[in-house]
């Protein structure tokens, strides 16, 4: 899901006219395609329930009018791009935030919860990170568990994270959260353990003759260094904290969010609210790594960094 | 030094200290088990060479562990001040047997002692904390509670695993691999292609693809297909990512040379760019081996047959037997790890040469 961290200020970035073709163009024509190949397979996945109908109707019925009911279909098994976009525009932008039907509820139910396990899950890995870089014992036995850990199926078990975490006492925002920072400390301490020990024996040499404590070191060397690393990390980070905030909806339990509008599209046959949420959760995916590339872009103008 | 004497006060400090209903007196071989490894970690305190200081501490490590077990396995209910106080002791004197195991070398065994030790004392002070503060089992089973699920239960979870693992998994991770990996050559080949579909695939990256489960699983019915499509899905963009950075690794020189050999695109792609992109390939493979696994029981919960680890996890959920959900986790967690063990022997075979492994 999440190999590469996108670096979208960058490719947004305007440049000459004959660069944004040569860069827009070739993306362009494969989303074009896309869209194409979206509709014939539409036509051809619900062209026999069409089929069926039309049938039983006992009328004559052309080509065109088969065409145009595949894309016109309330349940499809698979809608049509504009029935996902009218979808999608009327829940978010005609419906009043508050309602239960608004998207933008659903999804402000997500982003929080997502933020909310993004930043204990940063403090975590910036914490195991900082004791894995200055202790041989935790480097040793922990640093290998730290990456067995994430064999553990946690998406999987998130709902039931959510329902014993529920029967204590723990409710709304707070085991979702859990469950995105389980997913978010990995990236994290991997990348930080890496930046902490980015800067060359040369200079820690130099914090040695100054006779710097190992906090100044920290402080003076080791961070400014980890920058880098740590951006690309959470860049990881936010994604999957993402997904985990949705998982951990998907419990029946939970009312409000992405994943139980995922979950109750799912039981009542409701393929374009599906749709129309797996559109929002993207673009709030693609949004949140763009919010951590600008901080990162402020904080390397910040630290007087060509960015 | 210091942290070993601060272990021996707490330590002492508990075997004086109420501990449980019967005591310390009422439990002689926990009394035994607890003076013996505090004689141990103390004789540690001599000079007497790594060696043997290691022996003692490990030994003294192990004898202390018995006793907090042999006070909480008896009907004493809760856990008293004294064994607290003695179980922090240990972890004190823990900590200075891995630092003790952390310096040996990082060949053969002596890379696999420390964390098999962590690993293993996670587990005992999970055991002890559990028992001791009465956890109630839905919250948090014993080890040896889902040690137990996993010994008498097999015959439900074998074919629950068969169901996920062996048919959905690996057909899914197979084809979804090799897809991500046709593609990214034909990517390479035809750079318009590579253009359109890289800034795509680092888009995908941001988005939560578990979120098409429920749509796969509409459209390939409630069985492993279903499950398999999922996984094919999730394992393509890695894999497509990764394996086109790798086409591109090979550095100029060396393709400059095999044009001077008039080597031709096949030629230079079999001999020189794919050997060089393996590394990455690898690397996508080990990210998805867990992935694919993931995805698997997530798409379960969306609906499938009676049988399969995610509906296992769904089901035992309902009914609160905790216990039997921890059991399948360890199940996945190990077959995970076991899949990605396999995966990283490989990529050292077939990478030998690279700078990581030849340090």
């Amino acid at each position: 899901m999440t190999t590469d961290a996108v670096a979208l200020p960058a490719s947004l970035r305007v440049g000459t006219a004959a660069g944004v073709i040569h860069r827009i163009g070739p993306v362009a024509v494969i989303v074009a395609a896309l869209i194409v190949v979206w509709y014939a397979a539409a036509v051809w996945l619900n062209a026999p329930q069409v089929i069926d109908r039309l049938n039983s109707e006992q009328k004559p019925w052309s080509a065109g009018e088969l065409i145009d009911a595949t894309w016109s279909m309330e349940r499809p098994v698979l809608p049509a791009p504009h029935q996902i976009a009218q979808n999608f525009y009327e829940t978010v932008f005609q419906t009043p935030i508050e309602s239960k039907r608004s998207l933008v509820y659903h999804a402000g139910v997500t982003v929080s919860a997502t933020l909310l396990g993004f930043v204990f899950g940063t403090a975590l890995g910036i914490l195991l990170a900082v004791g894995i870089v200055h202790s041989p014992v935790l480097d040793r036995s922990l640093l290998p568990w730290i990456i067995a850990s994430q064999t553990v199926p946690i998406l999987a078990i998130a709902p039931m994270v959510v329902v014993v975490l529920g029967s204590i006492g723990f409710v709304g925002l707070f085991p979702k959260a859990i469950i995105s920072m389980y997913l978010c400390f990995f990236p994290v301490t991997i990348g930080m353990v890496k930046g902490l020990r980015s800067p060359d024996p040369l200079q820690l040499d130099l914090m040695r003759t100054y006779s710097a404590s190992p906090a100044q070191v920290l402080w003076k060397l080791r961070w400014p260094a980890a920058i880098d690393f740590l951006f690309a990390s959470l860049k990881v980070a936010i994604a999957t904290s993402l997904v985990g905030a949705i998982v951990g909806e998907l419990p029946t339990g939970a009312q409000a969010g992405l994943g139980a509008r995922l979950l109750s599209g799912s039981y009542y046959g409701q393929t374009i609210q599906i749709w129309s949420a797996l559109i929002m959760a993207s673009i709030i995916g693609v949004a949140l790594v763009a919010a951590v590339g600008l901080v990162e872009h402020l904080v390397a103008r910040q630290m007087g960094r060509p960015a | 030094m210091k942290l070993r004497i601060a272990a021996l006060l707490l330590m002492i400090a508990g075997l004086l200290a109420p501990a449980g209903a019967s005591g310390w007196l009422g439990a002689p071989v926990a009394l035994a088990c607890a003076l013996a490894a505090v004689l141990c970690a103390g004789a540690g305190l001599g000079r007497w060479g790594t060696g043997l200081e290691r022996v003692l501490t490990i030994f003294a490590v192990l004898v202390g562990a018995v006793a907090p077990l042999i006070l909480l396995a008896g009907p004493f209910g809760a856990a008293a001040p004294g064994i607290w106080l003695f179980l922090s002791g240990w972890a004190l004197l823990l900590w200075n047997g891995l630092s003790l195991l952390s310096r040996l070398p990082r060949r053969g065994a002596g890379a696999l002692a420390a964390p098999a030790a962590f690993g293993m004392a996670l587990l005992y002070l999970w055991q002890v904390l559990v028992v001791g503060f009465a956890v109630p089992q839905v919250l948090l089973p014993a080890p040896t509670q889902v040690g137990h699920i996993l010994a008498t239960r097999l015959d439900i979870l074998w074919p629950d695993f068969q169901q996920t693992f062996l048919k959905a998994v690996l057909s899914g991770y197979a084809i979804g691999c090799a897809a991500g990996f046709l593609v990214a050559v034909i990517a390479d080949r035809v750079p318009f292609v590579k253009r359109g579909l890289l800034p795509l695939s680092g888009l995908v990256s941001a988005l939560p693809i578990v979120g098409i489960a429920p749509i796969l699983v509409m459209w390939f019915g409630f069985d492993w297909q279903s499950k398999a499509a999922v996984v094919v899905v999730v394992t393509f963009f890695p894999m497509l990512v990764n394996a086109l950075a790798g086409l591109a690794a090979a550095d100029a020189m060396q393709r400059d040379l095999m044009h001077s050999y008039a080597a031709s695109y096949v030629q230079t792609l079999m001999k020189l760019r794919l050997p060089a992109a393996l590394p990455f390939v690898f690397n996508a493979l080990k990210i998805n081996s867990t992935l694919a696994l993931i995805a698997a029981i997530v798409a379960e919960f969306f609906g499938s047959p009676i049988l399969g680890l995610g509906f296992r996890i769904s089901a035992e959920v309902a009914r609160l037997n905790v216990d039997v959900v921890w059991a399948v986790i360890a199940i996945a967690a190990l077959a995970g790890s076991m899949f990605y063990g396999v995966i990283a022997v490989v990529e050292r075979a077939c990478t030998f040469w690279h700078p990581s492994y030849r340090a």
